[in-house]
């Protein structure tokens, strides 16, 4: 097969048809990620995901804002909205409402999710809306070139950071464990065993789910803060990241850089009413239902 | 409980918005508390869930458009309600409502601005942000009631619009008429003709984002099996990212020119002895009450005066300004804010326009009308 748009001199070849063909718009492909981004791996853990579990793709929804990571909406071969910066939680949350039979989930960067969107992020977790929220977070702002984001270590170099980053970068499973969600998990792009089973758990469980995947960048940030091209940096998160369940809330900031480790593992797995739960609970309580 | 309340009430404006909006079906309201449409969100909170829907309070009015937008891609009949400050919220996914051609209410109960302003006390000084306030090229649609029926009926009316063009439709009121309380009568529910958004037949050869003739796409639902894309970005009729001019040229000349091309079916307005009127009094909303009694002095005086009372600010009735801009001799325009509707009559009417205007806090006087009707009549 020919790929329409790559250009006779980048024309790709592809062989037999992949199993995971049906999930993606293959007339959408090739995508536009550049060499080495971890996206990729992402979206596959997630094709392969939705297709493991037992809920019909009709029935799932993807959702994502603006960034790279928000393209995936557009390569999934399912009901895909592609919305406003920082708001696909929001977005989601009445979409689930409207129609509980829904599995919806946000596929999201980390300056989409927590940044712009932060304030969704925290409200729906605190509801326990029933969506699942996975996170790709590569510490920068891939799409504009490299900028500084909400969970760029201290001391890392972006375009805006020219001189060191002197934020101090959210902690993400702290933050979404905290604020309520009932799964919490993170993985690098090189777990994608792990990241696919967690993906499957979140898709199953019920409630606010999140999962932060560790991805390089290394247009926007691998190469200023000399972390090589995206092979290398799964190397390096091959080095240094510790699968640790019970981690401490502390243990899992992220350095990303010298000895620190990549603290990885399915932190938060819990239960709590959900909003349309305890909605109908509330409802019944005053006689509004049967 | 009964979704639509059959009978003659005593309500004030902005319950008889939401009882317009459960009397047209909607069942899902995404909203925030702000003064002064308030009311409108406490009274969807009580009702919705009698009938099965939702009221969910968002974080923000930026959520709650967001929220109202995707429940409508899930099918819901949907709405919000704010005022000023959640307006300006809200542009951002305006613009979302208007490129993905999703269906629901917007109602704007107007105070005294700019930023926090007047929370209080009436404005209408948001006009022109309803005509212009997302980025982008785009056409409104807005209904502005001037009585607590009319919050009723213009709600379902927007209702009916929005489905029927597949855009956010506004409902443009003010404190006055939110915070008023009259007559209000609601007819039986079979007396109320209620418009469904268009449904794709059958999924062979379907495309979201291709137009029927009337340039209106078919609408599939989220998890009818369509596996549909819907973007923001700039899209084909797959509803695919195209980046380019072509690609431009066609999606917003097509969803310009499918108000455009129907506006004269969208706008409404009525007239008050204008059959024969030197002065030509163009009002909306709250304004035009004391608009109304200002005309009828003048004529009681002997001045030939008449009323045009926007019903849709927009489509702005543009052909019809210049019919009566054939004979009139001057428009005077009263209204809530600087001068902001008079601009439009200005665009359209040969003759003179006057503007009478008020920066809020306040209801313009049917005297300040008068006076300037005198004015022109010397």
């Amino acid at each position: 097969m020919s790929v329409k748009g790559a250009g006779d001199e980048g024309r790709i070849e592809t062989g037999e048809e992949h199993p995971l063909d049906h999930i993606l718009r293959r007339d959408r492909l090739p995508h536009i990620w550049c060499p080495g981004c971890g996206l990729g791996s992402a979206m596959t853990c997630f094709a392969q995901a939705i297709e493991g579990v037992d809920i019909p793709l009709k029935k799932q929804v993807l959702l994502s804002g603006i960034g790279c990571t928000g393209r995936i909406a557009g390569y999934v071969n399912v009901d895909s909205y592609h919305t406003t910066h920082g708001r696909a939680i929001p977005f989601a949350t009445g979409l689930k409402i409207a129609n509980p039979e829904l599995c919806v989930t946000v596929f999201s960067g980390d300056g989409d999710l927590f940044a712009i969107g932060g304030n969704h992020f925290l409200h729906a977790a605190r509801r326990n809306v029933d969506i699942n929220v996975i996170c790709v977070n590569n510490f920068n702002y891939g799409m504009t070139g490299g900028q500084q984001g909400p969970t760029t270590p201290v001391d890392a170099k972006t375009t805006t950071t020219r001189y060191g980053s002197f934020e101090h970068p959210f902690n993400l499973p702290y933050l979404a464990a905290a604020t309520g969600a009932v799964y919490v998990s993170r993985w690098t792009t090189l777990h994608c065993r792990q990241l696919e089973k967690s993906m499957e758990k979140a898709l199953q469980k019920k409630g606010f789910t999140f999962i932060e995947i560790i991805s390089p960048c290394p247009t926007g940030f691998g190469r200023p803060n000399k972390l090589g091209e995206g092979l290398e940096e799964l190397r390096y998160y091959r080095e240094k990241s510790v699968i640790k369940n019970d981690a401490s809330w502390d243990e899992m900031d992220l350095h990303m850089r010298g000895e620190e480790p990549i603290v990885v593992g399915d932190f938060v797995d819990t239960e709590r009413p959900t909003y349309l739960e305890l909605e109908e609970q509330m409802l019944r309580k005053r006689g509004f239902m049967k | 409980m009964k979704a639509v309340l059959t009978g003659r009430h005593f309500m004030l404006g902005d319950i008889a918005c939401a009882e317009g909006a459960m009397a047209a079906g909607c069942n899902f309201f995404g909203g925030y508390p702000i003064t002064p449409a308030t009311e409108t969100a406490e009274r969807m909170a009580l009702r919705l869930p009698q009938v099965g829907g939702h009221y969910i309070q968002m974080e923000d009015e930026i959520g709650s458009l967001a929220a109202v937008l995707g429940a409508s891609c899930a099918g819901a009949k949907a709405m919000t309600a704010t005022s000023g400050p959640g307006f300006s919220l809200m542009q951002e996914n305006i613009g979302l409502g208007i490129v993905t051609e999703t269906p629901c209410v917007i109602v704007n109960v107007q105070r005294g601005g700019p930023s926090t302003g007047l929370p209080t006390l009436a404005g209408q000084a948001d006009m022109m942000q309803a005509k212009w306030g997302s980025h982008g090229d785009y056409e409104a649609i807005a209904y502005v009631p001037n009585s607590c029926q009319e919050m009723f009926d213009f709600t379902i009316k927007a209702f009916n619009t929005a489905e029927k063009y597949r855009q956010p439709v506004f409902v443009m009121a003010d404190e006055i008429i939110g915070h008023m309380t009259e007559r209000v009568v609601i007819p039986g529910p079979k007396k109320i003709k209620l418009v469904s958004r268009k449904r794709p037949k059958g999924k062979k050869n379907y495309l979201p984002f291709k137009p029927d003739k009337d340039l209106i796409p078919p609408m599939a639902l989220a998890g009818e099996g369509h596996a549909i894309h819907v973007t923001g970005l700039t899209h084909d009729a797959r509803g695919y990212p195209v980046i380019d001019e072509e690609t431009q040229h066609e999606m917003v000349t097509r969803l310009i020119e499918k108000i455009r091309r129907n506006a004269p079916k969208i706008w409404e307005f009525e007239e008050v002895m204008t059959e024969d009127a030197d002065i030509v009094v163009v009002s909306y909303g709250a304004a035009s009450r004391s608009a109304g009694r200002a005309v009828n002095i003048a004529r009681k005086e002997g001045i030939k005066a008449g009323l045009m009372r926007l019903i849709t600010a927009w489509p702005f009735p543009e052909k019809r300004i210049k019919e009566l801009a054939e004979s009139a001799k001057a428009f005077v325009v009263p209204e809530i804010n600087m001068g902001q509707i008079s601009r439009e009559v200005e665009r359209f009417a040969s003759g003179r326009v006057l503007s009478v205007t008020h920066a809020g806090g306040g209801m313009l006087s049917p005297e300040a009308v008068l006076q300037k009707i005198k004015e022109v009549a010397k």
